[in-house]
């Protein structure tokens, strides 16, 4: 028997069906092509869509910047769609309440648990407890808010604002000026849970990085764990935990459906952590689609994403740049 | 003469790795010891078992004893910071910490509250950076960040910031091999030279560093102690078929 053919001619056929037995080498080559562009092509979606989402949200949102100075929609805070008033602060004012008060309250655990978990776990605790947490992260938003609104917003208005307003609440960020616990800090609680799982696993990742050498350099000179991880492993991934806080922190800024089930929705620009607030997510959830007749309410909803939108981009884009080049480091 | 380390009936494993095998040992005082072997020996893994760094590796298990001035650094009521601190380590690649040059030889004697003031701290960095033959090169940029040494002073630089913690003994784990010939040879005289204070322990798989080296010599086969005792002897004497062997580059 002869042996196979490495580069069989098409006309060798097989004799059953008379196809060619093999594709030539010239078709093996333009079918290569072929898939090279049709993966380009695909892989260009999501690119065009965030340009075409932006552009679309910009000429949809122009007609109110016609009509209204940036100045008048930026510093108003009145919202009286129906007399044409327009004022965002109050929205983009209690985005960054809520976010900020998420991110306080996230930072300190996730900075605990990441570090137990690289520096301090035995690999068994550590490969039950890091799946946990991931899961963490898969509960879908508008069962936290159920949660919010069960456990949350009850425990807020019965014990933790009388307990505040009667010890600290002289204090304005912690005067008690309505009495349900819809609240940005009933908000902030929900994100702060929402994003921890997420910081956890970045700063977990950077750490990893960190080479097992330069923990050993320190040990090694008789530092504890804990001198190692504040005076050594700190400082190091300083950069890179910012930058997971910042990521963590565009996911709260867009987070809606949580949100928008605890936070009382009422447009006002807050003072205090029991004072209600209405980010611009829920503002556009809970609008756009009705009212559509009122003159330039679209435009004003669409500029709100607008808004949103670039916020968000920006916090990304920074938090991904820092990130890759400290992620990029690993193994050199 | 008084050993200073005494290692009795040691076993490691790893997991059902059994990497040293009922190693007996004497280790003396103001002496190189160079422990040899081919790689894979055991040789790293008993130099880890000295500072008690072999415990940093999940799932291993150490029996046995190893006395320091006859305590043993492994009973409970012994505190691995201190163990390390008495046993320094000179590790195969140079390590700075991510911070000034200044602040890496002053790291130990921080941690440790050696020193009262930040006189005192100065003093000490230039001391040290003397000893280990590093201060010309940076007595006018100690505030530069660690790493922006070459890799040969780097190392230099991990010998004063060990030798500032005022340990007892040296653990060098091939200290030299990530370096070019000029700068193994600073760190071989600068051990040389040490010797007469610390009390030295390299591994090595250099056959000749070992004999420029070593006063009192280890040679480990297969997680086992094939020979041990004085640099000459060994040398030149061999008993043992296996060292024959090695010393003649058999293997």
């Amino acid at each position: 028997m002869a042996a196979p053919a490495l580069f069989s001619k098409p006309e060798q056929g097989r004799p059953q069906d008379g196809r060619p037995y093999k594709l030539s080498i010239s078709l093996r080559n333009r079918l290569n092509n072929i898939a090279a562009r049709v993966f380009w092509l695909i892989t260009l979606i999501p690119v065009g869509l965030v340009i075409a989402i932006t552009v679309a949200l910009a000429v949809r949102s122009a007609p109110i910047l016609q009509s209204h100075s940036l100045v008048e929609l930026f510093t108003g805070t009145v919202w009286k769609p129906f007399g044409g008033q327009f004022g965002f602060l109050p929205f983009i004012a209690g985005t960054f309440w809520v976010t900020t008060i998420g991110v306080i309250l996230a930072v300190p655990p996730c900075l605990l648990t990441a570090f137990y978990l690289s520096e301090y776990a035995r690999p068994i605790t550590r490969n039950i407890m890091k799946p946990l947490l991931d899961v963490l992260a898969a509960i879908p938003s508008v069962v936290y808010g159920v949660w919010g609104m069960l456990v949350i917003v009850p425990f807020v208005q019965k014990t933790f604002m009388p307990w505040m307003s009667s010890h600290f609440g002289f204090i304005p960020l912690f005067a008690s000026n309505q009495p349900t616990g819809f609240s940005v800090i009933s908000g902030g609680v929900i994100l702060a849970v929402m994003i921890i799982p997420f910081i956890i696993a970045i700063i977990y990742e950077i750490l990893k990085t960190v080479p097992q050498d330069l923990r050993e350099a320190s040990l090694g000179l008789g530092a504890t764990r804990w001198e190692t991880i504040t005076l050594v492993i700190f400082p190091k991934i300083l950069p890179g935990i910012i930058a997971a806080i910042v990521l963590g922190a565009s996911r709260a800024l867009g987070e809606t459906m949580a949100v928008l089930m605890v936070v009382g929705n009422v447009p006002q620009i807050p003072t205090s952590i029991f004072d209600a607030a209405y980010p611009l997510p829920a503002l556009i959830a809970n609008n756009y689609g009705e009212m559509m007749s009122i003159p330039l309410f679209d435009a004003a909803l669409l500029l709100a994403a607008f808004i949103l939108l670039l916020i968000i981009l920006t916090f990304n884009v920074i938090a991904t740049l820092v990130l890759q080049r400290i992620l990029g480091r690993r193994g050199k | 003469m008084q050993p200073h380390i005494q290692v009795k009936n040691l076993n490691v494993h790893y997991g059902r790795t059994h990497v040293l095998k009922d190693i007996n040992l004497e280790i003396l005082p103001q002496q190189i010891t160079v422990i040899m072997g081919p790689s894979g020996c055991g040789k790293t893994t008993l130099l880890k078992t000295l500072n008690r760094f072999i415990e940093l590796v999940d799932g291993t298990r150490v029996t046995g004893q190893i006395l320091l001035d006859g305590q043993d650094i492994y009973s409970n009521d012994v505190d691995v910071t201190e163990v390390r601190k008495r046993i320094g380590l000179l590790a195969q690649r140079p390590q700075p910490l991510p911070m000034s040059i200044a602040a890496n030889v002053a790291y130990g004697m921080q941690i440790h509250r050696m020193k009262s003031n930040r006189q005192e701290v100065r003093k000490s960095v230039q001391h040290y950076l003397e000893v280990a033959g590093l201060w010309e090169e940076v007595s006018h940029r100690l505030n530069d960040p660690a790493t922006s040494l070459s890799t040969g002073q780097q190392q230099r630089l991990c010998l004063a910031r060990g030798l500032a913690i005022e340990p007892e003994i040296i653990l060098g784990d091939e200290p030299t091999s990530a370096l070019d010939p000029i700068s193994s040879q600073h760190i071989e005289k600068r051990l040389l030279t040490l010797k007469d204070t610390y009390t030295t322990i390299i591994v090595t798989h250099t056959l000749r560093q070992a004999k420029r080296l070593a006063d009192q010599v280890i040679f480990m086969y297969l997680g086992e102690v094939i020979e041990a005792g004085p640099a000459d002897a060994v040398f030149n004497h061999p008993k043992v078929e296996r060292t024959q062997q090695y010393l003649a580059g058999l293997f």
